[in-house]
């Protein structure tokens, strides 16, 4: 369980966090999504202790991180793949971090075995690319076996093998009743991991609650048919509580209706599909839409105080 | 490549204790090649200096005066101020390494309490550097009376007044210019601005110093750390320099201060 109250963080100028409060619930994966320079990272860096809150708490397991005993064992974070002395091999920082907490050299050689490193762990870790990183990342978080695992932007430099292997590891270690607290600015990752979101944008909250309410209030979600017989298509589709519109020639957008129906109507009516793709990307859309609008109303506000000091 | 990590159970003792956080620095200090190359260098330039300075001395045109014999064991030990650029280097790397590497924000969540980490670092280093430079002293020290001794100049031994506390001070001098280094490399968090500063104030400010006027020259130089060092290196202290004990204290207030400067900022700022 993590708990933001109120939260606010002043680097000089720039309020990098701005009277956040959200919760993150034990069980499930809860993406932290938000355009870059939203103030996610920076909100991870004070979840652990690491930055200093200019205003506002947070609260790991029911306390500040300050104050947790076995930490390990209670978070486990990946804030920025490869934080790792480059002439050190991953075994040894794991083994240096292990041995803070007490943890043995066995869990240091499972979670090594655990992340796909065996091969490369005693090698110096500057020949490392981005994506072992990021996985020796994933390794030390997972270390003190913890309680709540908060990954940083955990796919990126990552190959598809790898990226689906994190899907699952997240899935699985949420499915255990742990903590799952992933960032992306990615959308579209989000909606394939996540089941709780937390939307930021300029250190503010934007959104927060299960993805599905998310994609509820988002736009409308739309079907892209293509049809050499639109216009026949259009007629057999349209109906109560269906739109259908005429994006382009022979394409049509179809909301109301789920892919399988609109492929069985066009069956029953002997009609030709040559493409039938529910739209996802008006998820996307709907998330840019949601943070431009923080973008845009920051930036008012930041060119109205620089006017307001000038005068 | 398995994807569900063991569950232990929640009966493990997993606290951060202060020997388990010296054990996390100890495996750091020595999973580095370049600990162990700096460690070298300072052992070869501190034995091989003292041992080329006592080798040649007295070869050069005027003929050894008698000045250049009042301290036999100071010739031995001549290699110990360009060895402590190298220990004043590593002691930097091992903070500053961390900050350019990024290691550091997973050191201190692993380490909320954050003050073990400096306070560990501070031991493994000292422990270490202390044993080593110690033998190292010993070797040098030993070496160079020997080479003197075989050339027919005077030589002193361990026993001799003031000369065991010399060579005892040479690996403090040593250790200390290195927890120096720890401490600026912790205070300014940035390689090459740590160093610069160390060598400017352990090596550059002595002799800058010098080109002040002598009333004031005299009043600041024994202070600086290099010199009050020097004092307790010395067999005999000479003037204008503070006499060993005094010397002592004046260089351990210096590490007490910085690393307690370092302790502050560390608790404070944004990792």
């Amino acid at each position: 369980m993590i708990e933001v109250n109120d939260l606010s963080k002043r680097y000089g100028e720039k309020l990098a966090v701005d009277s956040l409060s959200f919760a993150v619930r034990p069980g499930v994966v809860t993406g932290f999504l938000g355009p870059n320079g939203a103030g996610k990272s920076t909100t991870m860096r004070v979840i652990m202790g690491l930055d200093r809150p200019t205003s506002g708490q947070v609260r790991v397991n029911g306390r500040s991180y300050a104050r947790l005993k076995a930490p390990l064992q209670e978070i486990g974070a990946l804030l920025e793949a490869k934080a790792i002395h480059p002439g050190r091999s991953a075994y040894h920082h794991l083994l240096s971090l292990a041995a803070s907490n007490g943890i043995d050299k066995g869990r240091v050689l499972d979670v090594i075995d655990m992340v796909g490193l065996s091969e490369v762990a005693r090698k110096r870790a500057g020949g490392f690319s981005l994506g072992m990183g990021q996985r020796l990342g994933i390794a030390s978080a997972l270390l003190g076996d913890p309680r709540i695992v908060m990954l940083d932007e955990p796919v990126n430099g990552l190959d598809p093998e790898g990226v689906l292997w994190i899907r699952n590891l997240l899935k699985s270690l949420a499915g255990q009743g742990r903590t799952v607290f992933v960032s992306s600015h990615l959308m579209s990752e989000m909606a394939l991991i996540a089941e709780d979101l937390i939307v930021i944008g300029r250190g503010r909250l934007l959104s927060a609650g299960p993805i599905a309410e998310f994609i509820a209030q988002a736009s409308t979600r739309s079907v892209r048919v293509r049809s050499p017989q639109a216009a026949s298509l259009g007629g057999v589709l349209v109906g109560e509580g269906v739109t259908v519109t005429n994006t382009e020639p022979g394409v049509l957008e179809v909301t109301g209706l789920d892919p399988a129906e609109i492929g069985e109507r066009a069956a029953a009516a002997g009609l030709v599909l040559h493409e039938l793709s529910p739209q996802e990307a008006s998820l996307e859309e709907a998330f840019m839409e949601l943070t431009r609008d923080a973008v845009e109303y920051h930036a008012t506000a930041g060119a109205l105080a620089t006017a307001g000091r000038t005068n | 490549m398995t994807t569900t990590p063991a569950v232990t159970g929640p009966s493990r003792d997993l606290r951060v204790t202060l020997p388990r956080v010296l054990r996390m620095e100890w495996i750091k200090f020595w999973s580095l090649r370049s600990t162990i190359y700096t460690l070298a260098i300072t052992a070869l330039l501190t034995i091989g200096v003292g041992s080329l300075v006592s080798g040649v001395i007295g070869t050069g045109d005027g003929g050894p005066g008698q000045d250049d014999f009042s301290d036999p064991a100071s010739m031995s030990l001549g290699g110990v101020m360009l060895a402590a650029l190298a220990t004043a280097a590593l002691g930097v790397l091992t903070s500053t390494s961390e900050y350019a590497s990024g290691m550091i924000r997973a050191t201190l969540a692993a380490v909320p309490a954050r003050l073990p980490v400096l306070w560990a670092k501070v031991i493994v280093f000292a422990a270490v550097s202390f044993v080593l430079m110690l033998a190292t002293s010993l070797v040098a020290f030993l070496a160079g009376q020997a080479i003197l001794s075989s050339r027919g100049f005077t030589s002193v031994t361990l026993a001799d007044p003031g000369v065991f506390r010399a060579v005892v001070g040479a690996a403090v001098y040593l250790t200390g210019a290195g927890l120096i280094g720890l401490a600026v490399g912790a205070l300014l968090r940035n390689t090459a601005g740590a160093v610069t500063t160390v060598v400017g104030a352990l090596f550059v400010l002595p002799v800058l110093i010098q080109l002040l006027p002598a009333s004031w020259d005299d009043s600041i130089f024994p202070y600086l750390p290099s010199n009050a060092a020097g004092s307790f290196m010395a067999v005999e202290a000479a003037s204008p320099s503070l006499s060993a004990w005094p010397g002592l204290a004046v260089f351990t207030g210096y590490i007490a201060v910085l690393l307690a400067g370092a302790a502050v900022l560390l608790k404070r700022r944004d990792a």
